[in-house]
């Protein structure tokens, strides 16, 4: 069974007089364990798909199905359950609460699950160790490199151990060499076994993942696997089915 | 216990949002502090009135009828008009109405007077003069703190004594033995035989300023024309009705009244002052009531302002708790918690003023204090505020689509 599965979705913005297609049917599948570059043009639709992926939004039509639940059929709380267990999301604008230091940030999705503080402060602790912040637990966003606030809002999406950690151009508010540590983190995060989808407009970021699907005008326009590079782990074979 | 949980944190982040914002929160709930202080002080004023007057009120006693030409609390003016007209209750009346009402427990007439009394340099004004006979103490509750009350041959005999309360005790001889003293009241010589114990004031008039005199010495004095009020104790509680009937009978003969006549004379009693007092509060506690629900609608709009500001201000950080999982629920309770907390804050530091007010106002103007009900009461208006005025914002950012509040700037 794969861990998503989209049907035909379609996603529309009415602008008054005008519908804006920015989703036109697309079925798509991704296994456990797989490590997915989204590539595309500006305006092609990357986001408004990642944020169907991450239950942010609802497709306009077509079917949905995370992890086995019907994701398209299911009210609000459900979505933000779904949203707290299963998907970390990571923004390209870091999207941490200025006034919470860095481990409350983290703690924060442990808030809405509903663990007890001790545990959460234990794990958040150790989800910022995970991207190696430990030493910055009680720093403030604005007492952080951007590198460093990408890296506190990794630990956010990671440490609810989600099923997929979802980033929408993660290094585009970085400088390139701060932007190689995030992406080399994430391969790491890949080789540790998490679930991987990246929005990215550099290839050498495209380049580390092992499927590279590309969007045009809303709709599928390429969808390539390609074997690892040499030194990296060998993909889990994804059981296939159809 | 989920609930709990999210309760608590909703209370830990609306007290992280406030403190980012102190300046502006404490600005905000000047409305509430207002209202609270109002609220507040009300509930005290009508709180320590209320006390005054069943201290002060409880020297008239229950079973005491007041028979006199006067209503004490006239309608309007045309019934004062009317009571004028009413010949006065003189001492052969008084006489005779005595020794009719074998029924109760005690009769005393009672003539009063404005004097200045005076003992060597000393001087007092405005002082209360009554006439009366031995019958005044177990009916009016006064207490001898020193010497003797006027005995039964006080009141019939012409020795010119009398009893003075606590004040013009304090104000004749300072710490010197008022007993024994002759005193002079107006143009007479009267000799101090007791001392009454304080009894405080009555609806601001000090009941320990005044002199007690026999009622014979009195009427010489100031004249067979004073009018005479008579003070009857009925004993009879259980029912007093019917010791009002009998007391009305008795008059009625004394007066020689026909079957079918008006009685030109009224039986007042305690009750109608309590009736009365109740008016008076009701009237204070009405007034109180529109200046703090007048200040609590503008600080809970002022409240209500603020808070639109706040979730306008932090949509992007609504999108970003919703995109980690928080429920709408779970922001609603946030926001409304934050509202809450505000007007609670406010709520607390107006109860603080108001207590610091009701020391100065115990201190210097008559007894009052905050009652735990009333403390409860206001604080939980400020928690209602909070709710109505928090409400709608935080509806509205609990309504939020995690996209598009993560798409604002
Ligand atoms: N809220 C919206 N209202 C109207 N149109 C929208 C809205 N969100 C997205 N669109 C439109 O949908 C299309 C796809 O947008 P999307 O943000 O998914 O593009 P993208 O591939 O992420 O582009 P970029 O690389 O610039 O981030 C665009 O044409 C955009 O104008
Ligand atoms: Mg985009």
């Amino acid at each position: 069974m794969s861990l998503i599965r989209l049907e035909n979705i379609t996603r529309c913005y009415q602008m008054g007089e005008e519908t804006i297609h920015a989703l036109r049917g697309v079925s798509l599948e991704i296994e456990r364990g797989e490590y997915v570059a989204i590539m595309g043009p500006s305006g092609s639709g990357k986001s408004t798909l990642m944020n169907l992926i991450g239950c942010l939004d609802t497709p306009s039509s077509g079917g949905y199905e995370l992890n086995g639940a019907r994701v398209s059929e299911m009210d609000d709380n459900e979505l933000a359950a779904i949203r707290n267990r299963e998907i970390g999301f990571v923004f390209q604008t870091f999207n941490l609460l200025a006034r919470l230091n860095a481990l409350r940030n983290v703690e924060l999705p442990l808030v809405y699950a509903g663990v007890p503080s001790g545990e959460r402060r234990r794990l958040a602790r150790e989800a910022l160790a995970q991207v190696g912040l430990a030493d910055r637990l009680r720093h403030r966003p604005n007492q952080l490199s951007g590198g460093q606030r990408q890296r506190v809002a990794i630990a956010r999406a990671l440490v609810n151990r989600p099923a997929i950690l979802l980033a929408d151009e993660p290094t585009g508010n970085l400088d390139s060499k701060t932007g190689e540590e995030i992406m080399a983190l994430f391969v790491e995060l890949w080789r540790n076994g998490n679930t991987i989808i990246i929005v990215t407009h550099e290839e050498d970021v495209a380049r580390r993942a092992r499927r590279v699907i590309r969007l045009r005008d809303g709709g599928i326009a390429g969808d390539d696997r390609h074997k690892p590079a040499s030194g990296e782990r060998a993909v889990i074979t994804p059981v296939a089915q159809t | 216990m989920k609930f709990l949980h999210h309760f608590r944190e909703a209370i830990g982040a609306s007290l992280d949002a406030i403190r980012a914002n102190k300046m502006r929160a404490g600005l905000s709930t000047l409305g509430i502090v207002i209202g609270i202080v109002t609220v507040t002080l009300m509930g005290a004023a009508i709180n320590g009135l209320n006390q005054a007057f069943i201290r002060s009120i409880s020297s008239m006693g229950a079973d005491v009828l007041y028979v006199s030409r006067y209503d004490w609390f006239p309608a309007n003016q045309a019934e004062w008009g009317q009571w004028r007209h009413r010949s006065k209750i003189n001492s052969a009346e008084a006489e005779a109405f005595s020794q009719r009402a074998v029924s109760v427990q005690a009769v005393a007439p009672v003539g009063e007077d404005d004097a200045t009394v005076k003992y060597q340099g000393r001087s007092g004004n405005g002082v209360d003069v009554i006439g009366t006979t031995d019958g005044y103490r177990a009916i009016n509750g006064a207490i001898v703190a020193q010497g003797r009350f006027l005995t039964v041959f006080d009141a019939a005999g012409t020795q010119p004594v009398c009893v003075i309360g606590s004040a013009v005790a304090t104000n004749l001889f300072r710490t010197g033995d008022p007993i024994g003293q002759d005193i002079k009241i107006d143009d007479q010589f009267y000799q101090v035989i007791g001392v009454l114990e304080p009894e405080g004031a009555m609806l601001g008039w000090s009941l320990d300023n005044r002199v007690i005199i026999p009622i014979r010495q009195f009427l010489q004095q100031y004249g067979d024309d004073e009018d005479i009020d008579l003070d009857v104790k009925t004993g009879n509680l259980a029912n007093l009705p019917e010791a009002r009937e009998t007391v009305r009978a008795i008059m009625r003969q004394v007066r020689h009244l026909r079957p079918g006549q008006p009685d030109d004379f009224t039986i007042n009693q305690q009750d109608q002052f309590i009736g009365w007092f109740h008016r008076q509060t009701r009237t204070i506690a009405l007034i109180g009531l529109f200046i703090t629900s007048l200040a609590l609608f503008v600080g809970g709009i002022g409240i209500m302002n603020i808070m639109f500001v706040s979730v306008i201000e932090r949509t992007r950080e609504i999108g970003v708790c919703k995109a980690i999982g928080a429920r709408s629920g779970t922001v609603l309770l946030q926001f409304l918690i934050e509202a809450i907390c505000i007007c609670l804050f406010g709520g607390v530091i107006g109860l603080s003023l108001a207590w610091l007010a009701t020391l100065a106002v115990s201190k210097w103007l008559f007894p009052a204090s905050i009652s735990a009900v009333v403390a409860g009461a206001s604080l939980l208006v400020a928690v209602a505020t909070g709710v109505a005025s928090g409400l709608l914002p935080a509806w509205r950012a609990a309504r939020m689509e995690p996209v598009e509040a993560l798409r604002s700037e």
